[in-house]
Parts: structure tokens; C-alpha cells; sequence
């Protein structure tokens, strides 16, 4: 753990220097157009041969300034936003700075909003990490995950549209709780969904678990050693496939999360292949979350009584949730007026992107590839 | 089209006024949670400020920030004096100024003797009125103490921070976005140019004196060739 002093300039990652190149050495741009990017991330390779000997992340083009636009509009006002950017796991984002606020305010969401809220939540994380799941197989050449993976986040997604009438961009939670009460089939369709999906998680992977193929391809690529993660502030399934267990809804749980009993996955060898175990095995419990959770949803309200205009006492909080990506943490400072002084999103994609460059390097062009899917980014929220 | 389950519902029906609860979510099922003791406490709390005039801060608004003296601070008071400015807890979250100067090294100490081995974030926060404007806020995370420790300096124009990219690697693009949109710069710091913004951008968008309306129009008519779109 103690790297020392001598941590000075390791996993920086630095401007790749291109004026002097060896023999065998090119340049090689990956993006911003390139499909296995994920929307618009440019990579400089240095490459030797298929080697990758350096790399530089080229990040910022779908910079919107989200931070600045939350200081001219209202706490609520804001809340559309943040959907926009993990945009596909809006659900958890909308969570985040729901409770970020209201502990800013020093109010709680009442039981049954709490509960509701984790239940979605997990089911967020499952089509997070199945749209990650298909996307990452289809990167490296499984064509046939994509399709089933698609057809059970559908589920999800109707469940969403059901609820609150969106798929994608939800604004599911308001500060204090929730808008809606859940629709009259809700528990049974969140039932249903989970006890199907058990199976479903089997035949995922049997299509690639033990694929020779795939494991040839993520087995050993784009290593990342626990220490490496910890210093480089990785979270989520990327810190535990390198075997740190550590997961915010255990250690500092919010929401309802204190009342289930699940497992925090987590593997040794930090690599690929361990990713994506560590993601399968999160589904795993993600649905084990919801049946325990959807079983017993408290009556009662759901929306506390904070007014309609927000104004938190001046201070500041800091506020993070369990991301399907990783540690989704808000800094919010308050002067005591409606908006809020400054917005600070702690983005998991932007952590975990920074890692790439210490996992690419050594490995072949077609790992690049791999890696950027393993690390599950979403470019929308790592340049905001 | 979806039809939506609780459409005979009347729209503005709160949840707490049902009559008859839905059957599909029994009480029976409640004694499943480990402790379904709590609901009736924490219910009861959101529920105070009810009779509070709308818009008024709710009864149990979290007091204003107390002074904080626990042996973290202790220790670090003894070890680095006077770099150690005033501690205070602020929404249950414990906040320590120091000395922009000996950031460095005091984020050492906090990671090799105090166990805070994860910069969590590193941002910033513009206080234009003020002498030194800046708030540069380290935001520190220990695992093995499971505890949240937040380092602010107050920061002047021109003024420059020492980096921790030797302390935590992870500050890397942090203190690049910092830079970045706040123009802070981190002595020391291996690359320190811009990561979210184009390389030939002029201000920095984040200080409070750049309107949101603001943009660099130069740079927006030479590279991607229109008007603003403002």
C-alpha cells in the first residue's frame, strides 16, 4: 500500500511524447469516431509493432458544462441533468443527487421511498451492466450476447416507462422522495423480471464463461493491481475485480440498502476477464437486492414534507452512492439561497478512465479494445 | 402505448391516504427486514416539519458547522502547527483548512500515517468577494478507518498549490480539470494543461465571474467555423 515517495510519477498519465519514435514505432489515433469508444473517447497509441508502449486519453467532447448550468438553475431544477449524464443509468444518478440534496437540507426520504428507490436503483444496475455486457461482447466479436442482453434490459426499461414514463432518461426520484406511488402491478412485475432473470444470467454465460475464445481475449489483458486502483481512486467493479472489497452500499450505506443482505463480488487478478465476472456476479445480487426488497415495501408516505422552495441552510456536503460504474459522489455547496452555490460531480467513468492507461500498456492493439469495455465508461459523464 | 397501472387512481391522491393497502404488498411481508423497528422512528422524522411554512429551513436542518477537535486534528495540529487552520464538522462531514503551501505534505501524512489512502475527488469552489477566492477542496477517503476527511486551502489568483500527483496518481486529470476550469495551477504537477476544454480556449468557465452565456467566440469561429450558437 505504501508506494512512499518513490509513487512520484507512476500512472501519471502524461502527454505521450510523439516527436522521437523508435524504429518500429507509430502513432495511431483511436477515436473520437470510433465504435468500440463508446461514444466520443480519442486514444493516442504508441504503438511498436501491435504493442502498445504508451497511451494518452483524449477526453472532453461531449463537455457541456453541467457543473456551471447547476449553478444558475434551483436545487429541482437541476435534477433533470444529472439523468444526462451516466446516461445509461440515469435512475442512479437521479438517486445520487436526490439524497445529496436532502442531507444538505438535513431531511430523509420517508421508508417506502426509500425502499422504491433501491429496488429501481438495482434494477438500473442490472440494465447498466447489461448494456455494458453486450456492448463489450460485441467489441470483441461475440455477436450473440448483445441480443439477449438487450431483451431482458427491455423488461427493465418498460418497468421504468411504467413507473415514472421514461426509459432512458428517467428523473424517476424528486428531492424528498419520490413523485409517484408505484403502479398496482409494480411488485409483480419487478418479481417476475427477477425470478426469470436468474436463468437468463446462466445463459449469458454460457455463451461465454468458459468460451475458449473468450477467455483467450480477456484472460490476463489490461491488469490493474489493487494498490494501482486504490492510489488511482478506481472504484466500483474495476477496484473489486482487483481485489479490494469494497462497495459504497456496504460501507456507508444510504437509501435502504442497511436492511438486505446481499454479497460485494470481488476477484483477484484484475483483469479483463475478472471484470466481467465481477460484473455477471453483480447482476447476481443486484436481483437478489430487488426480490428481498420488493417482498416487503413499508406503507406509508412518499415524499417528505420539505416545502416547494428549497433553500438548504449555507454549508456543504459530499454525498456518494454505488454507481453501476463505481463511487458517484456530489459536492454541493450551499449559500442559503434556491440555487445551489456549486455543483461538483464525482464522476466513477472519469477514475476509471484514468486507469486505461496503466492497463493498456504492454498489450496488443485488439486488447484496447477489450480494456475500454471492461472499464464500462460513459463518455457523457466523464466529460460532463 | 403503455397504459400506466394506477390510471383510475385520482391524480393528486397521496399514498398515505389509501384506504384499503394493495394486497399485493401485505404487511405480513414486513417482518422480513432485519429491523422493522426503525420504520416508525424514521417515519416520524421527515414527517416534523410539516406545519413549517413552505420554504423555510426544515426543524431538523443540520446546525451550523461546529468546531472539530478529535485526535485526527490533534495530531495533525501537533505535527504540522500553524499549516493546520480551523476544523470544523459540517452536515456530520469533517472539514480541516490547511495551508495551501504544505498541501503536499500534509496529504502525505494523511495517507502513510493517518490511513487515508484514496483522494476521493479534487475540486474547487470560486468565492469572487473574497481575498484569496479559491477553495481548493481535497476530498480524502480511508478504507481501512471507513471514515471521510475533507482538506479545503483558500487558494489567491496566481497563486499556485503544490500537486499530490505523487501522493494519490488518481489526482492526475483531477488537478487538469481544476486547472482547467478554474485556472488553478498545481506546482509540480507532470502535465498541467487542459482536459475538458479545447488546448487554445480562453477563461476559465467555472469562475464565477465567466457567464454561462460567456464563450470563447474567437475559438468557436476558427475551429468549427459558425457564429456562436449562443
Amino acid at each position: 500500500m505504501n508506494a512512499g515517495q518513490e509513487a512520484a510519477g507512476f500512472g501519471t498519465a502524461h502527454g505521450i511524447d510523439t516527436t522521437v519514435l523508435g524504429e518500429n514505432e507509430i502513432i495511431l489515433n483511436m477515436g473520437p469516431q470510433h465504435p468500440s469508444t463508446h461514444g466520443v473517447l480519442r486514444i493516442k497509441l504508441r504503438l511498436d509493432g501491435e504493442r502498445v508502449v504508451d497511451s494518452e486519453c483524449i477526453i472532453g467532447y461531449l463537455h457541456r458544462g453541467v457543473e456551471k448550468i447547476a449553478e444558475h438553475r434551483s436545487y429541482p431544477q437541476f435534477a433533470p441533468y444529472v439523468d444526462r449524464m451516466d446516461y445509461v443509468a440515469a435512475v442512479s444518478n437521479g438517486l445520487g443527487y436526490c439524497e445529496a440534496v436532502e442531507k444538505l437540507l438535513g431531511a430523509e426520504a420517508p421508508p417506502r421511498a426509500r425502499v422504491v428507490r433501491t429496488i429501481l436503483a438495482e434494477l438500473q444496475r442490472i440494465a447498466s451492466h447489461l448494456l455494458w455486457l453486450g456492448t463489450h461482447a460485441l467489441d470483441i466479436g461475440a455477436l450473440t450476447p448483445i441480443f439477449y442482453a438487450m431483451r431482458e434490459r427491455e423488461e427493465i426499461l418498460k418497468i421504468f416507462e411504467k413507473y415514472c414514463g421514461a426509459r432512458l432518461t428517467t428523473h424517476a426520484f424528486r428531492i424528498g422522495g419520490l413523485q409517484y406511488e408505484t403502479y398496482d402491478t409494480f411488485e409483480r412485475d419487478v418479481k417476475r423480471f427477477c425470478e426469470d432473470f436468474a436463468q437468463k444470467i446462466d445463459q449469458y454465460e454460457t455463451l461465454l464463461t468458459e468460451n475458449r475464445i473468450w477467455i483467450g481475449r480477456t484472460k490476463g489483458v489490461g491488469v490493474l493491481s489493487a494498490d494501482d486502483a486504490i492510489a488511482l481512486g478506481v472504484t466500483g467493479p474495476v477496484l473489486r475485480a482487483s481485489g479490494v472489497e469494497w462497495d459504497v452500499r456496504k460501507a456507508l450505506p444510504y437509501a435502504a440498502y442497511d436492511r438486505y443482505q446481499f454479497e460485494v463480488p470481488t476477484r483477484e487478478s484484475g483483469d479483463t476477464y475478472d471484470r466481467y465476472l465481477v460484473r455477471i456476479a453483480e447482476m447476481r445480487q443486484a436481483r437478489l437486492i430487488c426480490l428481498q426488497a420488493v417482498d416487503g415495501i413499508p406503507e406509508g408516505a412518499i415524499m417528505a414534507r420539505i416545502g416547494k422552495v428549497l433553500k438548504p441552510p449555507p454549508g456543504e456536503v459530499y454525498h456518494s452512492i454505488e454507481g453501476p460504474k463505481g463511487e458517484l459522489g456530489y459536492y454541493i455547496v450551499s449559500d442559503g439561497t434556491i440555487q445551489p452555490y456549486r455543483v461538483r460531480v464525482r464522476p466513477p467513468s472519469f477514475f476509471n478512465l484514468q486507469a486505461f492507461h496503466r492497463m493498456a500498456r504492454g498489450a496488443m492493439v485488439a486488447d484496447v479494445v477489450a480494456i475500454i469495455g471492461s472499464i464500462d465508461i460513459v463518455l457523457g459523464e466523464v466529460d460532463r | 402505448m403503455v397504459k400506466r397501472g394506477n390510471d383510475e387512481d385520482p391524480p393528486d391522491k397521496r399514498p398515505g391516504e389509501e384506504g384499503a393497502p394493495d394486497a399485493s404488498r401485505g404487511a405480513s411481508n414486513v417482518l422480513q427486514f432485519p429491523t422493522p423497528q426503525k420504520e416508525p422512528e424514521a417515519e416520524a422524522e421527515p414527517a416534523k416539519p410539516a406545519r413549517r411554512v413552505p420554504g423555510s429551513a426544515p426543524r431538523e436542518a443540520p446546525p451550523a458547522p461546529v468546531p472539530l477537535d478529535n485526535e485526527l486534528v490533534q495530531r495533525l495540529r501537533e505535527r504540522f502547527g500553524d499549516a493546520i487552520g480551523e476544523a470544523t464538522i459540517d452536515r456530520k462531514q469533517a472539514i480541516v483548512l490547511v495551508e495551501g503551501g504544505r498541501v503536499r505534505e500534509i496529504a502525505l501524512a494523511c495517507r502513510d500515517d493517518e490511513k487515508f489512502e484514496m483522494l476521493v475527488d479534487l475540486t474547487a469552489v470560486d468565492w469572487p468577494k473574497r481575498g484569496r477566492r479559491f477553495d481548493v477542496v481535497w476530498n480524502l477517503y480511508s478504507m481501512t478507518k471507513n471514515e471521510r476527511l475533507r482538506l479545503k486551502a483558500h487558494v489567491a489568483v496566481g497563486e499556485s498549490v503544490p500537486s499530490v500527483t505523487s501522493v494519490w496518481a488518481g489526482a492526475d486529470w483531477l488537478e487538469r480539470e481544476c486547472f482547467d476550469l478554474f485556472g488553478i495551477v498545481f506546482e509540480g504537477h507532470p502535465d498541467l494543461r487542459r482536459i475538458l476544454l479545447p488546448e487554445e480556449w480562453q477563461g476559465h468557465p467555472l469562475r464565477k465571474d465567466y457567464d454561462i452565456l460567456k464563450q470563447d467566440t474567437e475559438w468557436v469561429r476558427a475551429h468549427l467555423g459558425i457564429e456562436s450558437g449562443q
